[in-house]
């Protein structure tokens, strides 16, 4: 290459070069950049994220407040902790006794229950430990006896914590490291796949249920065995973050969103909710 | 079988109809890791210059240990990030949390020492003929910097291009420190793991599909500058 031709090379890297800043450029600075005015940001668990409940509320919420709401959907427990280190200023959450202990402790406020489901123990129709029909102390008793797979969140959210309630209440040991006791680690949906390839049992709420069954078109590999329990309410709450604690969060503006929450409107839009026809959550605000 | 195809069908849709979702999705995965690479290719083609460029003490130590971080777990990137940008953390007031910069400076962290490494290599594979030749003439500091990135401009490319390819591909970092917020934070990869963990593996396909083309698209675009000079 003579010194002309590299003269020339220079000049197309040097355009290509400019050429590619200037279009990297548009691209990383362009968009939404306008700043959102009020933005509410919400910890809340898989169940209502995966279930669409929060992508039908939050429009409405938009309307009639103007605060856009931003969630990120995690186990209950983790929830708990982003509240604790002040990294949101509203929790959505259904794990009770962790709930009224993260208010005694002083980092939650304004707890106000505001819809509940039911959790179901599902597994494969062949049902192998035959639990159909019996009370949850009994199904988890014949499971455990039988050494039947069963599948568990093992992620620290409400419903691990619920099921954890459960093997307790039915004076079992937590079977934490026996084989058949699948621990995921995982969302509630993935759990139940999971536990649908191993043909286990798992316990879920019902409204992550209907969303599986609408997945499978109304068809799925795992069926409800045990269900209607009085110790099977699954009970959601809002929690403001003490703002006296945590100095940077929107207290005000939580206290807008709990408050909508528990409005006749929310309330209602809570109960018209369904999928598959069916309802996934029962309002019940006081 | 039959969800595989499902997923081909439904990527070419929502491609095709402008999904806002997922166009959401593609735009901030851009930006995310567009504003990485630029602060990573500006922090390490110098520092990879110097690592390669230069004989020193210990050098060999330095280079063990830039290379050991082109191993970093994006998890172990995202959790350190983590606790330092929490509201709780030492850099709690920056507000990085669940935010677009927030990614980027974790996968600035994740992705620099891939850019120190592979310049430093290039730089040292060069003729070493060029340097004497570069001195000789009466070439200082930076126009040696300049002359010897020139030459060895396609290694520097592909340590880039590789880098690129490492941000917009990692999940971890995404998940933990940007939150996956739906509009905001929600990248292509994260938009996968979540619509995989609400069963639509059709939508996550889709996203997969989409991931993929802009690999190629950045890959072949290098292919093409290497052919025209």
């Amino acid at each position: 290459m003579g010194r002309e031709g590299r003269l020339v090379v220079r000049m197309t890297w040097k355009k290509i070069c400019v050429a590619a800043c200037v279009l990297v450029c548009l691209i990383g600075f362009s968009g939404n950049a306008a700043v959102a005015d009020d933005v509410l940001k919400m910890a809340t668990t898989t169940s209502t994220d995966n279930t669409g409940l929060l992508d039908y509320l939050a429009p409405a919420f938009k309307a009639d407040t103007g605060i856009e709401l931003q969630w990120v959907s995690v186990g209950t427990g983790k929830a708990l902790a982003l509240g604790k280190n002040c990294d949101v200023d509203v929790l959505l959450v259904h794990a009770p006794a962790s709930e009224i202990k993260f208010v005694q402790e002083g980092s939650g406020v304004d707890r106000t229950e505001l819809m509940y489901n039911d959790f179901i123990i599902i597994g494969p129709p062949s049902d192998p430990a035959g639990i159909k029909g019996t009370s949850v102390k009994d199904a988890l008793g014949v499971i455990a006896a039988k050494k039947a797979s069963f599948a568990s969140r093992g992620d620290n959210s409400g419903t691990h914590k619920k099921e954890l309630e459960l093997w307790k209440h039915a004076q079992l040991v937590v079977p934490d490291k026996e084989t058949w006791y699948i621990q995921t680690g995982q969302g509630m949906l993935n759990t139940i796949n999971i536990a649908a390839e191993r043909d286990a049992y798992t316990m879920t709420d019902r409204g992550t249920f209907i969303k599986y069954e609408s997945n499978w078109k109304g068809n799925p590999p795992l069926v409800i065995l045990v269900e209607g329990d009085a110790s099977l309410r699954n009970q959601y709450s809002a929690l403001a973050i003490n703002p006296k604690k945590c100095s940077n969060v929107k207290y005000d503006l939580a206290k807008q969103f709990i408050a909508w929450m528990a409005s006749a409107k929310a309330q209602k839009f809570i109960g018209d909710f369904k999928l598959m026809d069916k309802q996934l959550f029962t309002p019940n605000a006081k | 079988m039959d969800y595989i195809a499902q997923g081909l069908i439904r990527s070419i849709e929502l491609l095709l109809a402008g999904d806002p979702e997922t166009y959401s999705a593609i735009f901030t995965t851009l930006r995310i890791s567009t504003l990485s690479i630029i602060i990573s290719l500006a922090i390490g083609i110098p520092l990879g210059f110097l690592l390669g460029y230069f004989e020193f003490p210990g050098k060999r130590q330095v280079r063990a240990f830039v290379d050991t971080l082109l191993a970093l777990p994006t998890v172990v990137v995202g959790l350190f990030v983590y606790a330092f940008i929490s509201r709780r953390g030492p850099l709690g007031e920056l507000g990085l949390l669940f935010t677009i910069p927030g990614i980027a400076v974790a996968q600035t962290i994740l992705i620099t020492p891939i850019v120190i490494s592979l310049t430093a290599t290039a730089i040292e594979s060069l003729d070493r003929r060029l340097q004497a030749t570069l001195v000789t003439l009466g070439a200082r500091g930076r126009q040696i910097l300049i002359t010897s990135l020139m030459e060895a401009r396609y290694a520097v490319l592909v340590a880039a291009v590789t880098a690129y390819g490492r941000a917009i591909s990692e999940v971890g970092i995404s998940m933990m420190i940007g939150g996956n917020i739906k509009w905001h934070t929600r990248t292509i990869t994260t938009a996968i793991a979540l619509e995989t963990g609400k069963g639509d593996f059709a939508v996550g396909m889709a996203l997969g599909i989409v991931l993929l083309t802009l690999a190629l698209a950045v890959n072949s675009s290098l292919t093409l500058l290497k052919k025209r000079s």
